[in-house]
């Protein structure tokens, strides 16, 4: 018997034109103006598919239609957070754009960071594709955003991974942690880029909507920038890197942007797109030598929507016309149509303009790297977007109609009715512990999903290639140096309780970039720059999209205070499954610099022959709304997340700056989820080494518990202590002194408390993930 | 006891890296009349008399093969027969 499994795959089944069948041209189009078009099913509202026609006066072609369904799908024109989003626009200050080359706007942001260097960031989600296919969707999320960065003109130098799933438990993590992981590691390990950290968080409103955001970091000289512009009537438009095929095509419309469960147009056809990350090396390798080279007026990155949305941004932020030869693409299956190629989302794809004298350059240089290369068309002056295939023209558009004035949505926002319930409900009335549970409490706490050690997943990322990380994961920011020649280095960290954020939008915003911003000031960097990716459920439910606007607001306010600016972003919206949204997730980042990567600080002390003391800066409320203690012993969540202090996260960064810069401080790690309880397990664990400490007064668990902000604990060697105290004291900065480093005594001692053993902790903290994953 | 091969192939609109370094390998080698690879897995299972047609259909579609990337064909073979 031979049976066929899952073969129907019909190429040419699309619902749009195939090759055996006559092209809807612009002609064609202009003479059948009843011709009923699927722009329902491309994810068009009624009124969106009017507009199109009254902009083009007459119907849109199959392949026009095609591009205007994609570009203007949330995904891309952002259509219902860009009323909110010009918030960060109004806020931010020219003081905070002063070191501000590229913002909002730009494939990623760029900032000058000191000798004449640059550097450039950004965080993009990948959620849905990363839940159909694992380890495809994860891998081409790390492949999209180096190309982003790549794009400015950069390096990419690292990459991070802010990943949140299910229940730990639950069948289906089993399936999308461990091929998301390997995804991530495949993709990016073969690249040789260094993973230098990231977030895992596990909570049952991501069951079915797990959330794969990539980051990526890029050095370039300040002077070197580079961005998506068209400029130059006569100019070519060269295309480079893999052919065009049937991958992801309606993956930006269909797939990223729609609830899953949707069937779309093209179910035929698979959304899922298979990365090549030796053919994306060489993509860098490429373009690196060509920017250096001077060959490039204008480069775009091809990734959701690919030459729909590389002409069309290409074309309306240069001299606003471009003319394209559809047949010119070289193509990896036969038959594609206009609408195919215009829609297909292959990987390892660029778009360049480069002057008429320098194409045999430019394609010599990509002929050395292996890397297929074609003019597929040139700069007009003609205002339109002017698209061919088979010798007809199939598109022929304003392109800024596409690619920046899409549909823009008001949608009502209201705080909803249950909010207040829910911040009514405290952890005041929960049962807490007794002092002599509080050892194994903290047990308990360091094994629970969210807060046991992630070295189940980070250590099957490279962390070291390259040969120029400085830090990486279990350290509260990673570190790296920009360039072998100098000791100029950067940090990043991100972060996002996404519990608090529930509890509170706004101000759960706030503590998340107050947590990033924190994180680089414990490495001993000074923070420069945020970007962000917010993660939320449907735009089209008011009380989502007040979760949005909150959250918006909340980072926007927040980075007026601090004095740095949000430099990019990325909204990731309909993360829900049926009705029920994620925790609204508004991940934030923050890039630091120091100029000597020596004076880091990491979380390991004891590591030396001093002595030393700790100390924990910053004071101690009584805050467990929200906290994980409530979520690991009650399952509650409610009530209100702990104060918001951004002037003490600032004066917090000073301190450690200076600490860093004159070497008072051996370790440090920044408290948080888990509180100091937490914060005093892994960096026990992580040294290798004990601690013996005294709780300040009154209540021992609150001590170890509350996730009150703005606090670090840091080691400082006790010949150091007297200029520590006087920094402090400078800064107005609180410090209590809590015990010692105990190198001899491998046990955590905290006095009339709790004594655990080193051994206890480590099982306790380092077991649970791989008792789960193998 | 009965043979069963089943082939596995990445579906055809989808590209194929590890085929596309073999295509790019054998061109080096001086076969540049290849112009495409496509490269699979074979799996020839044991199994008895209990194991149906739908039974091996489920298992090459959940544990063999990938789904949502891949296709797959399940052969029975005849006694003595290799693939």
């Amino acid at each position: 018997m031979t049976s066929t499994g899952m073969t129907s795959t019909d190429v040419t089944g699309s619902g749009l034109a195939s090759s055996d069948i006559a092209q809807d041209t612009v002609i064609l189009a202009a003479a059948s103006p009843d011709k009923p078009q699927p722009y329902a099913e491309l994810g068009l509202q009624d009124n969106e598919y009017a507009r199109i026609r009254s902009i083009l006066g007459r119907r849109p072609t199959e392949a026009e239609l095609a591009m205007y369904s994609v570009m203007w799908s949330e995904h891309c024109s952002y259509k219902s957070s860009k009323v909110h989003l010009a918030y960060f626009g109004e806020t931010t200050t020219d003081a905070m754009r002063e070191k501000m080359l590229a913002g909002i706007g730009e494939n990623a942001g760029v900032v000058e960071i000191g000798d004449g260097w640059a550097a450039t960031f950004k965080i993009e989600s990948h959620n849905h594709p990363s839940y159909v296919e694992p380890y495809q969707g994860a891998a081409t999320g790390v492949g999209g955003i180096v190309r982003d960065i790549l794009a400015m003109g950069a390096r990419p130098v690292a990459v991070t991974d802010q990943l949140r799933f299910g229940p730990a438990d639950a069948g289906d993590t089993a399936r999308v942690l461990p091929g998301v992981v390997a995804g991530i590691s495949g993709y990016g390990n073969s690249l040789g880029l260094a993973n230098i950290g990231g977030e895992t968080y596990f909570d049952a409103s991501y069951a079915g909507n797990p959330l794969v955001n990539a980051g990526c970091i890029g050095v370039l000289r300040a002077s070197d920038m580079y961005t998506a512009h068209a400029s130059g009537t006569g100019n070519k438009i060269i295309l480079y890197g893999s052919r065009t095929g049937l991958d992801g095509i309606g993956g930006v419309s269909v797939l990223a942007s729609a609830t899953f469960g949707g069937s779309g147009a093209r179910a035929k056809l698979p959304s899922v797109q298979v990365g090549d990350p030796f053919a994306e090396k060489v993509l860098i390798e490429c373009t690196l030598e060509v920017f250096r080279a001077g060959l490039v007026v204008g480069i775009q990155d091809l990734g959701g929507a690919g030459l729909s949305c590389a002409t069309s941004e290409l074309a309306s932020a240069g001299d606003g016309g471009m003319a394209v030869d559809l047949d010119a693409v070289p193509l990896r299956a036969s038959g594609m149509s206009a609408a195919e190629i215009l829609s297909s989302e292959s990987q390892e794809r660029m778009c360049a303009v480069v002057t008429p004298d320098k194409v045999d350059a430019f394609l010599a240089v990509c002929a050395k790297w292996d890397v297929p290369a074609v003019v597929i068309g040139e700069v007009t002056d003609t205002g339109r977007l002017v698209i061919s295939h088979r010798g007809e023209v199939v598109v022929d558009v304003p392109p800024r109609t596409v690619a920046h004035d899409g549909p823009v949505y008001r949608r009502p926002y209201r705080r909803p009715d249950s909010q207040d319930a829910l911040q009514a409900n405290t952890s005041a009335n929960l049962a807490r512990p007794a002092t002599e549970e509080l050892g194994g409490l903290i047990l308990r706490l360091a094994a629970s999903e969210n807060l046991c050690a992630k070295g189940w997943i980070t250590d099957q990322y490279d962390r070291y290639v390259r040969g120029n990380t400085v830090l990486a994961q279990p350290s509260d920011a990673g570190m790296v140096r920009v360039d072998d020649e100098t000791s100029l280095g950067l940090a990043m960290a991100s972060d996002c309780n996404a519990r608090f954020a529930a509890l509170d939008p706004y101000r759960g915003t706030q503590l998340a970039l107050a947590e990033a911003y924190r994180n680089v000031a414990t490495s001993g960097a000074t923070p420069l720059a945020v970007t962000n990716c917010l993660n939320f459920g449907s735009p089209e439910d008011p009380g989502v999209m007040w979760q949005f606007r909150e959250a918006v607001h909340g980072l926007a306010d927040g980075c007026v205070e601090l004095g740095i600016p949000v430099t990019g972003g990325n909204v990731s919206f309909y993360n829900q499954t049926g009705a029920e949204a994620i925790l609204p997730t508004p991940v934030v980042g923050v890039l630091g610099v120091i100029d000597d990567v020596a004076r880091r600080i990491g979380p390991r002390f004891g590591q030396g022959r001093t002595p030393e003391m700790l100390f924990l800066l910053g004071e101690t409320r009584d805050e467990l709304d929200g906290s994980e203690w409530a979520r690991v012993v009650h399952g509650h969540l409610g009530g209100t997340p702990p104060r918001v202090g951004l002037a003490a996260e600032q004066r917090l960064a000073g301190v450690m700056a200076q600490a860093a810069k004159a070497g008072l401080v051996t370790a440090a790690h920044d408290l948080s989820e888990g509180g100091l309880a937490q914060a005093l397990v892994e960096m026990c664990v992580l040294s290798d080494c004990g601690a013996a400490i005294t709780l300040p007064p009154p209540d021992p668990f609150v001590a170890l518990f509350s996730e009150t902000t703005a606090r670090i604990l840091v080691a400082v060697p006790t010949s150091r202590i007297g200029e520590f105290a006087q920094l402090c004291d400078e800064h107005g900065q609180p410090s209590s002194a809590l015990g010692t480093v105990t190198p001899t005594r491998p046990r955590l001692e905290i006095s009339g408390v709790t004594d655990i053993s080193l051994a206890e902790m480590r099982d306790a903290w380092s077991g649970t993930l791989p008792a789960l994953f193998g | 006891m009965a043979r069963v091969a089943v082939d596995v192939v990445i579906k055809p609109e989808i590209l194929d890296p590890q085929g596309k370094a073999i295509q790019a390998a054998l061109a080096r080698s001086g076969h540049a009349g290849v112009t495409e690879v496509r490269a699979g897995k074979h799996f020839e299972l044991e199994v008895d008399g209990a194991v149906t047609d739908e039974e091996l259909e489920q298992l090459a579609g959940s544990v063999l093969a990938n789904p949502v990337i891949e296709t797959w064909t399940v052969t029975r073979l005849a006694d003595g027969e290799a693939r």
